[in-house]
């Protein structure tokens, strides 16, 4: 169930559209524990241990999640504790996904230095060198920006981290993840449990409904 | 668990077994204990209430917990019956006490009287098997107005020029408008047409231990924690245990109606949570377990007279499957409408529920609500205007600003029954219980999908009208996954084309009973629900009737 596939034939109908509900429809469940984690690793003084990536990984997986959601004049997926989320999501709900970061960081290594021969890792690049080695990964980014063909499997590995961002960026803050409601914040969401009408700039001068002046055709 | 509440040894042969705990169960498990029956409800799902709901989305949908899950109970799809079906998720309903009702959108339009005489009207249609109801609209009035006053209904009676006479208006006034609302209706009016407050099963005025919506968000895919959403979970079920004669047994996942030499129905056959049989005896049965597990059950209760599956006389069990039609536009508009505040739609209209076939070329019709149904994941991988970059500062902006912003046209419409579109057994895949997996055979009928993509032009004029910054569509596609599951056991006189008569008995067992999505014999325009339940108060005045007759003993 996603948010919108829950069940929703709207999401249905997006579906075929390229919305990637699979991912988070068959991991909803644990994505809870992940976020708790995240928001509890973003509370804590001293980080919790990282359970899946060694240190530099999470160099390298924190810095391309913060190309994914920037950080500019508000929070980005840094600020939103991403990278914890990610780390607890491939040690409980996603671990079937293990095997995506451990062949897609090795692969993403190999292209930052065929790019960039001065750069070492993705985490030395500048931002402008980070987004091309990104786009160099993006199926869906459009042929000009797209250097060369990703191998299937780094295809998933950028796709899943994507996902794997927005998750961790736009879950209930209340609850899990979603450091201080940073990705809430973002999109305008309040945090209130129940709101009252009006809601809306178009709402707020309603005066009420009136039956259309023009009559029914029937035929 | 209150104590007071019955508990039936499944040795007692009680009334009724009912199937299911969701709109069709929930409402005969309440009309049949108040009259006075002793009835026994196997839900396959857990009982969970209001206490185990929160407005966290993860929690809540976390791991399926209020729907079918994938894993343990995965599905096959294919487009025709000559082709090898594929592993793949093919449908979603409810799971738990409550069922479907629990998590749904409670869009509740009663069905018009052109759904019933439909055929007659406009004649056949080559290659499908459209046919009219056993029964009119005149029949089921007085049942729609037993659902708005009993479950739950807020609306406004007369406030569509294209609705069905009703005896008795709403119960209580519409919710309040949203600001997706008040964009549709003056942009609808604008064109000529006829928006109208959308009648929703939520509450816009506390009822007894059920608060009046308080526009959380949460809405489609959650369960209510206030219970203003008219589930079953949060009415029927609560009255049929407050009569001392009902026990809602959860957990129970049954795989088998069981017959006695003489073809009569004797009981379910379930697994409880430990995986144990036991067999419920049952002086009838009723199976309310939706449009695929109710023919899927039928068909796993094979007997002697009956190889093909339980009263499957006809060849009709599972076939004939309508999902209803679909296509969406989008909207951006320049302020924030919030409309992520409150439950999803507070405007329709019905201009275009009978289209005239000779002048648009297809049959059909429908109806278009304004709507905003997503959460802030889902969203953000969904929501946004297909140009917009996937990732990146771009992509960053596009979410800040549209989020508030966005509103749906959801455009609903009718589906053609077809002999081929069914919910069968795969011969291959197995279940965790080790019971063979539904398989979904399904490819809509062309004029289904000219009829929605023919309102979603109608949707583009409206967001046009109306002033939207940006707009786009999503063109109807060749559906592959199930949400309403309906006319997969149809109603009709003739035993030779249906699978239960008028009184939702099946044609060939005298004590079975079927009523929930299966029984429709049309698709109507896309809000099922509230001809469900209204079928569900119906059919249970019917089999009380029979009851009473003394048809359904031995």
């Amino acid at each position: 169930m996603t948010t919108n596939e829950l069940s929703r034939r709207t999401f249905l109908l997006r579906a075929g559209t390229g919305i990637s509900a699979a991912w988070v429809s068959a991991h909803w469940p644990a994505l809870l524990s992940a976020a708790t984690h995240a928001r509890q690793a973003a509370k804590a003084a001293a980080p919790p241990k990282f359970e899946f990536f060694t240190p530099d990984q999470v160099v390298e997986i924190d810095a391309i999640t913060a190309r994914i959601i920037p950080t500019d004049d508000t929070a980005g997926a840094r600020e939103a504790g991403v990278v914890y989320f990610i780390d607890r999501a491939l040690v409980t709900f996603d671990t079937e996904n293990q095997k995506t970061y451990r062949e897609g960081l090795p692969e993403l290594r190999a292209r930052v230095t065929e790019m960039f021969p001065a750069v070492s890792k993705f985490s030395a690049a500048t931002p402008e060198e980070q987004d091309e080695i990104l786009h160099s990964f993006d199926e869906n980014t459009n042929s000009a920006r797209r250097p060369r063909r990703a191998s299937p499997g780094a295809q998933d590995f950028f796709e899943t981290l994507r996902q794997h961002t927005i998750a961790g960026f736009l879950i209930d803050p209340d609850y899990a993840g979603n450091n201080s409601g940073a990705g809430w914040k973002v999109i305008g969401r309040e945090r209130e449990h129940m709101f009252q009408s009006p809601f809306g700039y178009y709402d707020k001068d309603y005066v009420g409904w009136q039956p259309a002046t023009k009559d029914a055709n029937k035929s | 668990m209150r104590s007071d509440l019955p508990k039936y040894k499944t040795s007692d042969e009680v009334d009724f077994v009912i199937i299911g705990s969701g709109a069709a169960g929930g409402i005969l498990a309440k009309e049949l204990s108040t009259n006075g029956f002793r009835v026994v409800v196997l839900e396959q799902g857990p009982y969970l209430t209001e206490s185990d709901f929160s407005h966290n989305e993860i929690e809540i949908l976390a791991q399926d917990k209020l729907t079918n899950h994938p894993k343990l109970q995965p599905n096959t799809f294919r487009k025709t019956p000559d082709e090898k079906a594929k592993p793949q998720r093919a449908l979603v309903y409810g799971r738990c006490v409550g069922g479907t009702s629990v998590h749904f959108t409670a869009n509740f339009w009663r069905f018009h009287e052109i759904d019933f005489i439909e055929r007659s009207k406009i004649g056949a249609i080559a290659g499908t098997t459209f046919t009219d109801w056993p029964i009119t609209y005149a029949d089921i009035e007085p049942y729609y107005t037993k659902v708005e006053w009993e479950i739950g209904v807020s609306g406004l009676a007369g406030a569509s020029p294209f609705d069905p006479p009703r005896s008795k208006p709403y119960p209580m006034p519409p919710l309040p408008v949203k600001s997706s609302g008040v964009i549709f209706e003056r942009a609808a009016n604008k064109l000529g047409w006829h928006p109208f407050p959308a009648p929703m099963a939520i509450l816009s005025q506390p009822r007894p231990g059920r608060s009046a919506c308080i526009n959380c968000g949460f809405c489609l895919a959650f369960g209510c924690e206030v219970g203003a959403k008219s589930s079953s979970l949060a009415t029927a079920v609560r009255m049929a245990e407050k009569t001392g004669r009902c026990e809602i047994r959860p957990n129970s996942y049954v795989h088998r109606i069981e017959t006695d030499a003489n073809g009569r129905a004797v009981g379910a056959v379930y697994f409880d949570e430990q995986r144990n049989t036991h067999l419920q005896k049952a002086k009838a049965v009723v199976v309310c377990a939706n449009g695929a597990e109710t023919p899927r059950l039928l068909l796993l209760s094979p007997n002697k007279q009956f190889p093909n599956g339980l009263a499957n006389s006809s060849g009709f069990v599972g076939k004939n499957l309508m999902l209803n039609s679909g296509a969406i536009s989008m909207g951006v508009f320049e302020h924030p409408l919030n409309d992520y505040k409150g439950f999803a739609v507070s405007r329709i209209f019905h201009d275009f529920y009978e289209l005239d076939a000779q002048k648009v070329g297809f049959y059909g019709g429908g109806g278009i609500d304004a709507r905003f149904d997503m959460t802030p994941i889902g969203f953000a991988m969904g929501g946004l205007p297909p140009d917009t970059p996937r990732w990146g500062k771009g992509f960053k902006a596009a979410l800040s600003h549209n989020f508030t912003r966005t509103m749906e046209i959801f455009c609903h419409g009718t589906s053609l029954p077809l002999e081929n579109n069914s919910f069968s057994l795969d011969p291959d895949l197995k279940d965790a219980w080790g019971l063979p997996a539904l398989r979904l055979t399904y490819k809509d009928h062309p004029d289904d999908l000219k009829l929605v993509n023919w309102l979603n032009v109608r949707a583009q004029e409206l967001l046009e009208a109306a002033g939207a910054e940006k707009k786009w569509s999503y063109p109807a596609q060749e559906q592959q996954f199930a949400v309403h599951l309906l006319g997969t056991c149809r109603m009709g006189n003739d035993p030779k084309t249906s699978v239960i008569n008028a009184d939702h008995r099946t044609h060939d067992v005298k004590n079975l009973f079927l009523c929930d999505g299966s029984s429709l014999v049309t698709s109507g325009r896309g809000q099922p629900t509230m001809t469900i339940e209204a079928l569900a108060f119906r059919a249970a005045d019917r089999i009380t009737a029979l009851a009473k007759r003394g048809e359904l003993s031995a």
